[in-house]
């Protein structure tokens, strides 16, 4: 439809780098191990969902939350996802904040991985409250029927709103990002459905130098509010158990750890899902080396503050004296999840600490292994702080032993099929590189001659 | 052509092609400098000096997302507080009803949420998007703007073509047309209007039907949608059932049984017997008993005060002025079925002799029920020598108190 591409050196460049993410989406077909890979995620959706309906109806018995356990395996799985969520948002706004150019290839990818990720947590809790036909109790409502309010000072009704917030400023920040994008693969579509449905996303974007200035503005104005939001949900999930009385969990140390922990797992599954797509999908000059490399120091620095936290838990059960904190503790590493809480340690402090050396930051394949045990551990931390401290409490008359169901297995790997369906879907049909903002930063061949 | 068929044509400007940022802005300041007023520049990326370069001024965003980011976090605390400590006040875990520790995560997330909805809209406000049909786009070469097309568009009206042209072509432009749109095209098409009226109306129905229903009286039970455990097969306090002989779903007490601890030794202390009561006004007025039973002690007295603000207090108060939670309540809600319990320091009550007391507890007055069930005879009187001791403490002169206490009384004054 365009013109035949002539101009300078510099246009040149840009071309490039249009043509590089545009024809991701462009080619008439994605390799087969998309198709492949798009199968056997959208068959675990479909699980997932049919589990959701089952759940409905039968009741949130058929996971295996029991007395004294309640929250177990739904509570685990939504602090992992939504962790995960963590690393799109550090990407995309906090580095933005620190001029860290090198963030342009990857914070679309990585937003992208926030919102499905916030996506995949928010269903956990959604379906934990029983009726969910009535969800909409949660948010505070005029309403004659209930002639009630939510109380305000509970964490969770504060989680409601930290992660209402965070899903909706994720997806502001990560749609208006994509605008510019949009109107790319508008103006190049060459089917009538492709002009107008990417037309649509576009809004009618022209990039005129008015546009472009009001967007910058409202780019870094979204930044600096995504960065403290990013810091306060994390900490806010973490109130959930910090507020509450149970030793295990009635700790100061919560908040910085969680989202260390957060930054940690997220980045960690941006490198898991980055290999792989820059390998299939040809990016491997937009993300390069470098990129990954960078990404492996985060997760080496967030994984030993990680490892330092769970030493200093250790301490200050030692330190504080109360006898129920420090027997939690021991319970933890010695008692009946031992064998959860020495996966958890190996994972999260031993196998980052691969990444000093420069073989492990610079070889993708191993930074995948290295960053799958990252994941594993990650899940296991939550589940560790979740299901120990509730197992066993003050009462020993009280005590049990967590058995999840198949149901809770079931789900918790359906949203992974639900995360990677969205994924896959996202690879294939939107732009994956924040095409405008790597132009932005490239070397215009002018400068430095 | 007809006439009928001949397009108005507008002229939106004249646009010219430059082959990259630098250039860009060097020619949109050659040409502002030569007067031309409405230049606009398009890039595939934000240029930054070309703010300067075309004269454009920062915009307002920041002040209303700092407006929205204010508003929303002080509309988000006020609303915790009105909600939470007015519309419902609620003690939960003995917290206070507002702090401010407990309200700040909320506060600030929806701070946040407002502020950002606002950098968001905002900017498409201001941008005036979403706007589709912009006669640019339709425009084959400026489509490379979204790649690698660097362009600027002269779109004053007074200036003439050629005089644009020549500045253009001095700024070192590679390529120069003008962009036409035909007045046609840049309307709504009227199917499309029409389609939308249609629609607009269509989706008028349901609030309309909704607003209907909430003004007329049906005689049908309301739809259930969720029926939850709403209906049960089980039998409720006066229902029928034909399980039993009389129809009853209810079951009376078995003749003769008597429940735990309701036996009632009558004869043992002979504290219970309280003369059969007239009716006021009626034939048989009793003589009152005016003599405790009993030997009033200090530990009937704790007692009788113990067992006061269990029973009684809650409608009568601690003080006896009629004036408990209860009453301050049933009194809130004006439902006009309460009946404010007499002040035990009215006059007549002050003159009521211990028996009378007594029978009122026992068999209730006025509104208040009887209460033979639930307090026993013992401690019944304990009250009635409570009840006594706070009319006389209301009541009472220094005179009263025992000469050797008044000089402590004093001294704690």
């Amino acid at each position: 439809m365009a013109t035949i591409a002539s101009g300078s050196h510099e246009q040149d460049l840009y071309r490039d780098v249009t043509e590089r993410v545009c024809k991701i989406t462009e080619r008439p077909k994605p390799p087969r191990a998309w198709y492949i890979a798009i199968v056997f995620s959208s068959s675990l959706t479909v699980m997932l969902f049919g589990l959701i309906g089952y759940l409905i109806v039968k009741g949130v018995g058929v996971w295996g939350n029991n007395a004294p356990v309640f929250w177990a395996w739904p509570i685990v799985n939504f602090v992992f996802w939504v962790g995960i969520g963590h690393a799109g948002t550090l990407i995309s706004a906090i580095l933005f904040l620190f001029r860290q150019d090198w963030r342009t290839s990857i914070n679309r990818f990585a937003e992208a991985m926030t919102i499905f990720a916030v996506m995949c947590a928010g269903i956990f809790p959604g379906i934990h409250i029983g009726r969910v036909w009535f969800v909409y109790w949660l948010a505070p409502y005029p309403s004659q029927h209930l002639a009630m309010w939510p109380n305000f000072r509970s964490p969770l009704l504060w989680d409601v709103f930290a992660v209402s917030t965070y899903a909706s400023v994720s997806a502001m920040f990560w749609y208006m990002g994509m605008i510019p994008d949009l109107a790319t693969l508008r103006d190049r579509a060459t089917t009538k459905t492709r002009q107008f449905l990417y037309g649509l996303g576009a809004l009618g974007w022209t990039g005129s130098a008015r546009e472009w200035s009001r967007y910058e503005k409202a780019y870094m104005l979204l930044a600096a509010l995504a960065t403290p939001l990013v810091l306060s949900v994390h900490t806010i999930v973490s109130f959930d158990f910090a507020v509450s009385q149970l030793p295990g969990w009635h700790t100061t140390i919560f908040p910085p750890y969680f989202v260390a922990g957060a930054v940690f797992s997220g980045f960690a599954m941006v490198i898991t899902l980055m290999v792989p797509a820059r390998r299939f999908f040809g990016l491997k000059d937009l993300v390069t080396i470098k990129h990954l490399e960078n990404m492996t120091k985060i997760i080496l620095a967030t994984g030993t503050m990680v490892g330092f936290a769970y030493g200093i838990e250790f301490f200050i059960a030692w330190y504080s004296g109360v006898r129920y904190e420090q027997f939690a503790f021991i319970n933890r590493a010695f008692g009946p999840y031992a064998w959860a809480y020495w996966i958890m340690v190996s994972c999260n402090v031993i196998s980052p600490q691969l990444f000093w050396f420069k073989k492990f930051r610079t070889t993708p394949w191993l930074m995948v292994v290295v960053c799958i045990f990252v994941n594993i551990g990650m899940w296991f931390e939550r589940f560790v702080i979740t299901v120990t401290s509730l197992s066993r409490d003050f009462l020993p008359s009280s005590w049990g032993y967590f058995k999840p169901t198949a149901v809770d297995v079931l789900m918790f790997i359906g949203s992974f099929g639900m995360f990677f369906t969205l994924f896959l879907l996202f690879c294939r049909y939107l732009p994956i590189v924040a095409m405008s903002e790597v132009k932005a930063v490239m070397d215009d061949g002018h400068d430095h001659h | 052509m007809s006439d009928e068929t001949k397009k108005e044509i507008r002229v939106v400007g004249v646009l010219a092609q430059f082959s990259g940022k630098q250039t860009l802005v060097k020619a949109a300041s050659e040409v502002r400098s030569k007067g031309f007023k409405d230049v606009e520049a398009y890039s595939p990326f934000p240029i930054h000096g070309i703010d300067g370069a075309l004269g454009i001024r920062p915009t307002i965003l920041p002040w209303l997302v700092l407006i929205a980011g204010l508003g929303g976090g002080v509309l988000a605390m006020a609303g915790q507080w009105w909600t939470n400590t007015v519309d419902y006040p609620y003690i939960i875990s003995g917290k206070p009803m507002f702090s401010l520790p407990a309200n700040i995560p909320v506060t600030f997330e929806v701070m946040i949420l407002s502020a950002a909805s606002v950098a968001f809209t905002g900017m498409l406000a201001l941008n005036r998007l979403p706007r589709f049909g912009q006669p640019l786009l339709r425009n084959n070469r400026f489509l490379r703007v979204t790649d690698d097309g660097f362009f600027l568009l002269v779109s004053d009206d007074e200036v003439a073509e050629e005089k644009i042209r020549q500045a253009l072509e001095e700024a070192g432009a590679t390529d120069i047309e003008v962009v036409t749109e035909s007045v046609e095209e840049s309307k709504i098409p009227v199917p499309l209007v029409y389609g939308a009226v249609i629609l607009a109306c269509f989706a008028l129905i349901p609030p309309l039907m909704i607003a209907s229903a909430r003004g007329t009286t049906s005689q049908k039970p309301r739809l259930h949608t969720w029926f939850d455990m709403d209906f049960q097969p089980k039998l409720k306090t006066q229902t029928p059932s034909n399980l039993f002989a009389d129809g009853r779903a209810m079951r009376p007490r078995i003749k003769g049984t008597v429940r735990r601890g309701g036996l009632v030794k009558d004869t043992d202390t002979g504290y219970t017997s309280i003369p059969a009561v007239g009716t006021p006004g009626g034939d048989s007025v009793q003589e009152w008993k005016v003599e405790f039973p009993m030997e009033v002690t200090d530990s009937m007295m704790d007692r009788g005060r113990q067992r006061f603000n269990i029973q009684c207090a809650v409608c009568h108060g601690k003080a006896g002025y009629g004036n408990g939670l209860a009453t301050i309540r049933a009194l809130e809600l004006q439902q006009g079925t309460w009946i404010q319990p007499t002040s035990l320091h009215a006059d007549h009550v002050r003159q009521q002799p211990v028996g009378q007391i007594f029978n009122s507890i026992t068999n209730g007055v006025r509104k208040m029920p009887a209460y033979k069930d639930q307090i026993t005879p013992e401690d019944r009187w304990a009250i009635v020598l409570y009840v006594k001791a706070l009319q006389l403490s209301q009541n009472a002169t220094l005179e009263d108190v025992p000469a050797d206490m008044r000089e402590t009384l004093k001294a704690s004054e």
